[in-house]
Formats: structure tokens, C-alpha cells, sequence
């Protein structure tokens, strides 16, 4: 899978490495829970920067390779940054049939962006994804938290202006 | 004692659609009235008929609430709880008997009529996160009959006398997998449930963890104390938070009890059970690949022999079954085999889940015995296709699997009977399709899944898969040659053949089959330069029917391109080369004088 590798210079809080330090703390030592960090610090930071990374694979001594490998393998782990409003098309087989395909499309021409990038400001992120599960729903996107069912290309201007 | 329950879906769709506050407010309103000490809300697992979420079900009467608003609360309080009047306009149609204050019970209507619930027994039924309810329903009796009556070989017995097979879509039989890894000596043994659905549009064994997480629990333990496994892994997706929460909290209640963990039942045996989290790999759901990543790598698959029953998680014998195959067997135990055996085809015994989705009425989640046909699945239980289009074809399997269509539709669904129609019965995904999906682009559509996902191991997979995408590209933008059509088929079974794991192997499998049942479409493609579907964009144009164009001159000013001339009440045109087809003149025009052909 191809992934975006962020640009934006990396910087965290205290409590953020605290957190951080924490967790590689209390796993060090057991390889098989090298996915298990990486997610509690993708929780932590939204996405993994390269620095995060590189945090991890020292303290759980293991190769940066192999941190990176598992990086870009796995869909859930991000290497850029979600937008304050992270919308996901569901492209899950139920709904495509049912055109969600066609949402994603409108949701790209009204924002100016592609799947998988973020708008300028930081505001909305977009990416597809494949089944959220509620497919008496189909067609289905989500925006952070709120999920927006039986929806057509149509009603993308209104869900969207609610975030404006 | 309760005089009244209301059961609310919990379930993701429903939760999707507001259920959880449907819940809140139902607490809050039966507070207000007092009625807390005769009304318990309980939110349970998936009822089914997703399509009409939110479901409430109030018992004894066992009225079918559908598509509950919240604003809908305090009409069922007031009315029903309190004064036991029925809300007829909420009741779900097939379920109104036509006098006032009865009800048809919901396993007369046509889509649980013909539904046969074994491993789906509790959802809908029970509250998930309480043990004392599934210990109620009979829960961890086969368990303990196990661990107190029945050595490891006989349980093993049972199971290979029921007739089980694999339901994460291999179909092996799931007696003899528990045999191997019990024939086998080793300091540590691992039982590993796959729960990492990957098919997009399936949710089978979603809901059976988010509805009744211990089954899976208990069904583990029983297979480990067969298989002599004292270790057990549940790998479940990330992306399924509320099945993660209720397996967590199951867990610790089964702990707390002393029915996990240490001398289970005193009777000396151990079993410890750990959730891992997915993070999103569809070759995950390939046993050894799934172990892979259990151990904190990527997940790639290896080579088989050895097998996991020899050498697998973490180098030790390994029983690995997915959720729904576990979710039969404390049925099996307790009830018998023959009676598991009693249902089904001669092959396939007992019962297989389906998740419907697509074009169709009663989208959600079916149970029916082995045997039962596609057609009495979609036209009964499923009630038809909507808005009185045709069917085309039924997806089964995913993207590993094929297409069904209407010349089949009565072949009695089994693993055998799908193999040889050159299709799969898959993890029970069954997404119908109507004459608007062209079949060409859900081929596609499953190439760009598998060419995303393929792990890159092996050669025929990740560049083989990506040849085919690139020539079913060319064919849906009206590039593709006759030959084209030939080669295609030739990479397939290329592909088919050299793959590594089950992912490569079946990646080709919605082509093969949309070939097979449809090549007339694939020439329409090819040959007409056209997509009777009318899907593919390149193939397609969008054109004014002067006789109906009245001129109000909506679409031209809804035409984001300016594609689109003419005065006011004179027919308009579309100029083609502008055109960029997105469809948004035609949802505008209120004559229907705009078509694609």
C-alpha cells in the first residue's frame, strides 16, 4: 500500500512523550507487541512521525526497518497528519454497488483534494476506506465520530457546510 | 422481576444510526414515569434486519419497533409501557396482525421465517455484556460437560461427527484441524480465533462478537482443552471497537467466575485468553499470515508445509478456526452432532451465516441451513430487489470469490454446490447486484482491492494482480481488444496457479466468474465501444432528448462545467467534448429529458 510520508516538521508536548515512554516502557522486551505500541502511538499523536518511529524502534530494540516495514504495511497506521475533520468514504463492496464511489468523487471536486490528503488549512482530511460494518447503511461516510447513511453525490454540500 | 423488557439494538449499524441515545432516552423517560423497577432496557446484539435500524423490541408482546427515532421515545413510554397500547405506526409491517393490540410474532415474517439461528442464537437475544444472561441461555454448560464428563478425544469425536466445516471460507473440516494439533506433542500449544473479517461488505462475525462475545470464549476453551492448548488469541480488527470493548469485558467476567484461567471447573485444566488488534491487512485473514502478525511483524504469509498444526504461532502447533466456525460449536456439545448434522446438504451440515447487503430490500443479517437457494435468500428473506429492477447477480466470497447469476439462482447454496459453478462460499459476504452494476467494474473493483492489498511476497500476486487491473482498466475506457479478453483470462489462471497463499490464489476468481457468466458484457465493452450498464464513465454520454427538454434551463445552470448551452423553452444540447459526465444534470432535470447511453 502506498503511503504519504508527512512533510510538516514534527514536534510534541511533554505529556505526549510522556505517554509515549510509558508505553515502550512497559513493552519493552516483547517483540509481539511492537503493532500494539504503535497503535497506543498513533493514538497519542494521530499519526506515526518518523521520529516516533525512530523513539520506538530504540526503545523496544528493535531495527527502524522493521518498525517502518510495519508502518507502510498495515492500513490503520497513518504517516501524515489527519485533518481536524477526518471524513472516510466507506468503498466496502455493499456500498459501492449502492455509488458511493460517485461521494467520494464529489467529496474530492468540493474540497480540492485527493483520497488520502489533507486541505491546505488543516481542516478536512479525506480517505476511503474499506468497511465500516454498517452496510444497511450503504452508502456510508463518517466525519470524526458522525456517520452519515444512505447517502448519494448529492448531499455532500450540506454534510459538509455543518463543518464549515 | 421486570414486568417489561425493551430490547434496543446495539449492533453497529444501529449504533451507526443513533441507537445509543435511543437507549439514554429510554432510561431517562421510564425514570421520569417510574417505571424503573417494572421496565429494563437492555441493549443487545444484532437483531438482523439491519435495513430498518434502529430496532426496539419490547417484550412480552414482542413488538418489532423499526427505524425508532429518538423523538420516538416518549410515545412508546407513555403509550406502550404505560398504558400497553401497541404503537402501531412504528411496528415493522410484516409484524401488524391487523387488530389494535396484537402482534405477529417475528418468526412468522418473511425474513426470519425461513432462518434457521445457531450461531447468530443469542444476538438479539442477550445482553453481551452480561455473563449471567449467557450463562442463563445455557451458556459454558458445554463447557463444563467437557471438562467433567468428556475426554479431549471425544470431544474431538463429536465435533468430527457433526460435520463441521471451516466458515472462513476454506471449508476444511473443522474435527479433523482439532486432530492434528492434538496428534501433536509440544511444551506449548495455541488455539487462535480469526476474527479479522477482510471481505468488504460482510459483517458476520462482527456481530457475533459484538452480540455474544462468551460463546467465543467458551468454544476457545473447548478447543483448546481438545487439542491440549493452554494459550488462545483472538485477532480482531481494530475497526471494530465495540466488539473489541464487549470481548474485553467479557473476558473479565469469564475470569472473575473462574471459567478462564486457572483449574476451569477444578478439574486441573488452564486456559488463558488475549485479544490482539488488527490494524488493517486483508492477507491477515490467511492463517499463517495472521500468526505472522500476531508476532508483531508484517504480515506476510509462509510457506505451508509446515503446517500450523505443526509449526505455527510462534513456532508451536496451532489450531486456528474463524469466529463462526467457534460460534457452532457450544451447540454442537450441547445439543449433539446428529442434530447439528440434521441440518444441512449430505457435505455440508448445519448452518451458514450471510451478511446481504447491495441492492436489495431487507439488507442485514441471515442464518439459513445449508441447501437453502439463492433465490428463496434474496426474494423471500431478503424481499426483493428495490425500486422493481432486475436482478443480475449475487457476489459471494468477496474478493476472493465469484458471481451467481440468474440462471443459477435456484442452485441450493453449499460449499460443493458453489465450487463447481466456479464460484465460493466465502466468509458468508452476499452482496446482490441489479442490471444498473456493470459487471466489468465490480471485477475491477475487487482488482483494485486485491492489487492494494496484495502483501508483495510473492511475484505472480503483486505484479500479476496489477497486470490484470491495468488490462480490465483498459477494456473499461474502451482501449481493449477481443485478444485483450483472452489474455486476460490466460494471467488468471497464470496468477491462480503460483501464488503463495490463498489471497493470490483467489484474486482472479471475480474476473473468471464475470467472464464466465458475462463475457457478452466484456464485448460490449470491447466491440460496441459500450457499457450497457451505463457505469463505466469513458464509454458513456450524456444527451438532451429535444422532445423533452422544456427549457427551464436547471441543468445548464447546475452544469459545473458549462457543458451545456441553449435559451430559455428551447431544447438544450450538451456539448460532449466539455462534458465531464458527472451525472448532475440528469439528477436535476425534473422531465427526464436527459439519458446516458
Amino acid at each position: 500500500m502506498l503511503k504519504k510520508i508527512s512533510q510538516i516538521p514534527f514536534s510534541d508536548t511533554p505529556e505526549q512523550a510522556k505517554k509515549l515512554d510509558a508505553i515502550i516502557a512497559e513493552c519493552a522486551g516483547d517483540e509481539s507487541q511492537l503493532m500494539h505500541v504503535m497503535q497506543v502511538a498513533q493514538d497519542i499523536y494521530g499519526y506515526l512521525p518518523f521520529e516516533v518511529q525512530k523513539k520506538i524502534a530504540d526503545g523496544m530494540n528493535v531495527p527502524l526497518e522493521k518498525v517502518y516495514g510495519v508502518a507502510t504495511f498495515y492500513a490503520q497506521f497513518a504517516l501524515s497528519p489527519k485533518g481536524k475533520y477526518a471524513i472516510s468514504v466507506c468503498l466496502g463492496t455493499a456500498c459501492y454497488v449502492k455509488g458511493s464511489q460517485g461521494v467520494l468523487d464529489e467529496l474530492c471536486t468540493q474540497l480540492g483534494i485527493g483520497a488520502e490528503e489533507c486541505t491546505a488549512d488543516g481542516k478536512f482530511s479525506l480517505s476511503a476506506c474499506r468497511c465500516i460494518g454498517a452496510c444497511g447503511l450503504a452508502p456510508v461516510m463518517t466525519v470524526n465520530d458522525d456517520v452519515y447513511g444512505k447517502i448519494s453525490a448529492s448531499d455532500v454540500k450540506g454534510i459538509l457546510a455543518k463543518y464549515a | 422481576m421486570y414486568r417489561s423488557h425493551v430490547l434496543v439494538c446495539g449492533g453497529t449499524g444501529c449504533t451507526s444510526s443513533n441507537s445509543p441515545k435511543i437507549i439514554e432516552q429510554f432510561e431517562a423517560q421510564i425514570k421520569e414515569k417510574g417505571l424503573e423497577d417494572e421496565v429494563k432496557v437492555i441493549r443487545t446484539g444484532c437483531f438482523g434486519l439491519c435495513a430498518l435500524g434502529p430496532v426496539v423490541v419490547v417484550y412480552p408482546e414482542g413488538c418489532f419497533y423499526s427505524e425508532v427515532k429518538v423523538e420516538d421515545v416518549p410515545e412508546i413510554v407513555e403509550e406502550h409501557l404505560l398504558k400497553g397500547r401497541i404503537v402501531q405506526r412504528l411496528l415493522y409491517d410484516e409484524t401488524k396482525a391487523g387488530a389494535q393490540e396484537e402482534v405477529k410474532p417475528l418468526k412468522e415474517t418473511d425474513f426470519y421465517k425461513k432462518q434457521k439461528r445457531v450461531a447468530l442464537r443469542n444476538c438479539g437475544v442477550i445482553n453481551p455484556e452480561d455473563i449471567n444472561e449467557y450463562i442463563a441461555y445455557d451458556g459454558y454448560q458445554a463447557l463444563a460437560k467437557c471438562l467433567t464428563e468428556l475426554k479431549p478425544e471425544e470431544v474431538i469425536q463429536i465435533v468430527k461427527d457433526s460435520g463441521l466445516r471451516g466458515r472462513g471460507g476454506g471449508g476444511f473440516p473443522t474435527g479433523l484441524k482439532w486432530s492434528f494439533t492434538a496428534a501433536n506433542k509440544a511444551d506449548q500449544k495455541y488455539v487462535v480465533c480469526n476474527a479479522d473479517e477482510g471481505d468488504p461488505g460482510a459483517f458476520m462475525d462482527r456481530s457475533v462478537l459484538e452480540g455474544d462475545p462468551h460463546c467465543i470464549i467458551e468454544a476457545m476453551t473447548i478447543c483448546g482443552y481438545a487439542t491440549g492448548a493452554t494459550e488462545g488469541y483472538i485477532y480482531v480488527r481494530a475497526e471494530y471497537p465495540i466488539a473489541v470493548k464487549r470481548l474485553e469485558i467479557a473476558i473479565a467476567q469469564a475470569k472473575e467466575m473462574g471459567l478462564l484461567g486457572k483449574d476451569i471447573f477444578g478439574s486441573g485444566f488452564d486456559f488463558d485468553l488475549h485479544i490482539k488488534l488488527g490494524a488493517g491487512a486483508f492477507v491477515c485473514g490467511e492463517e499463517t499470515a495472521l500468526m505472522t502478525s500476531i508476532e508483531g511483524n508484517r504480515g506476510e504469509p509462509r510457506p505451508r508445509p509446515p503446517y500450523p498444526a505443526v509449526k505455527g504461532l510462534f513456532g508451536k502447533p496451532t489450531t486456528e478456526n474463524n469466529v463462526e466456525t467457534f460460534a457452532n460449536i457450544p451447540t454442537i456439545i450441547r445439543e449433539g452432532a446428529e442434530y447439528f448434522a440434521s441440518m444441512g446438504t449430505e457435505k455440508s451440515k448445519g448452518t451458514k451465516v450471510f451478511a446481504l447487503g447491495g441492492k436489495i430490500k431487507n439488507t442485514g443479517l441471515v442464518e439459513i441451513p445449508m441447501g437453502t437457494t439463492l433465490r428463496e435468500i434474496i426474494e423471500e428473506i431478503g424481499g426483493g430487489i428495490p425500486n422493481g429492477k432486475k436482478f443480475k447477480a449475487a457476489q459471494t466470497g468477496g474478493p476472493s470469490g465469484g458471481c451467481i447469476p440468474m440462471s443459477l439462482i435456484d442452485t441450493p447454496i453449499d460449499y460443493d454446490n458453489l465450487t463447481a459453478i466456479g464460484c465460493m462460499m466465502g466468509s458468508g459476504g452476499l452482496i446482490v447486484m441489479d442490471e444498473d452494476n456493470c459487471m466489468v467494474d465490480i471485477a475491477k473493483f475487487f482488482l483494485n482491492f486485491t492489487v492494494d492489498e496484495s502483501c508483495g511476497k510473492c511475484t505472480p500476486c503483486r505484479v500479476g494482480t496489477r497486470r490484470l487491473l491495468e488490462m480490465l482498466d483498459k477494456i473499461t475506457s474502451g482501449n481493449g481488444t477481443l485478444e485483450d479478453l483472452d489474455k486476460l483470462e490466460e494471467l488468471c489462471y497464470y496468477i491462480k496457479e503460483n501464488s503463495l497463499c490463498g489471497l493470490g490464489q483467489t484474486a482472479p476468481n471475480p474476473v473468471l466468474a464475470t467472464l464466465k457468466f458475462f463475457r457478452d458484457e466484456y464485448v460490449a465493452h470491447v466491440v460496441d465501444k459500450k457499457c450497457p450498464a451505463g457505469v463505466c464513465k469513458d464509454l458513456l454520454q450524456y444527451k438532451i432528448i429535444a422532445d423533452k427538454c422544456r427549457g427551464c434551463t436547471a441543468c445548464a445552470r447546475k452544469c459545473p462545467v458549462g457543458a451545456i448551452s441553449g435559451t430559455v423553452k428551447n431544447p438544450h444540447t450538451i456539448d460532449t467534448s466539455k462534458c465531464i459526465k458527472c451525472g448532475a444534470c440528469m439528477e436535476t432535470c425534473k422531465f427526464g429529458a436527459i439519458i446516458k447511453e
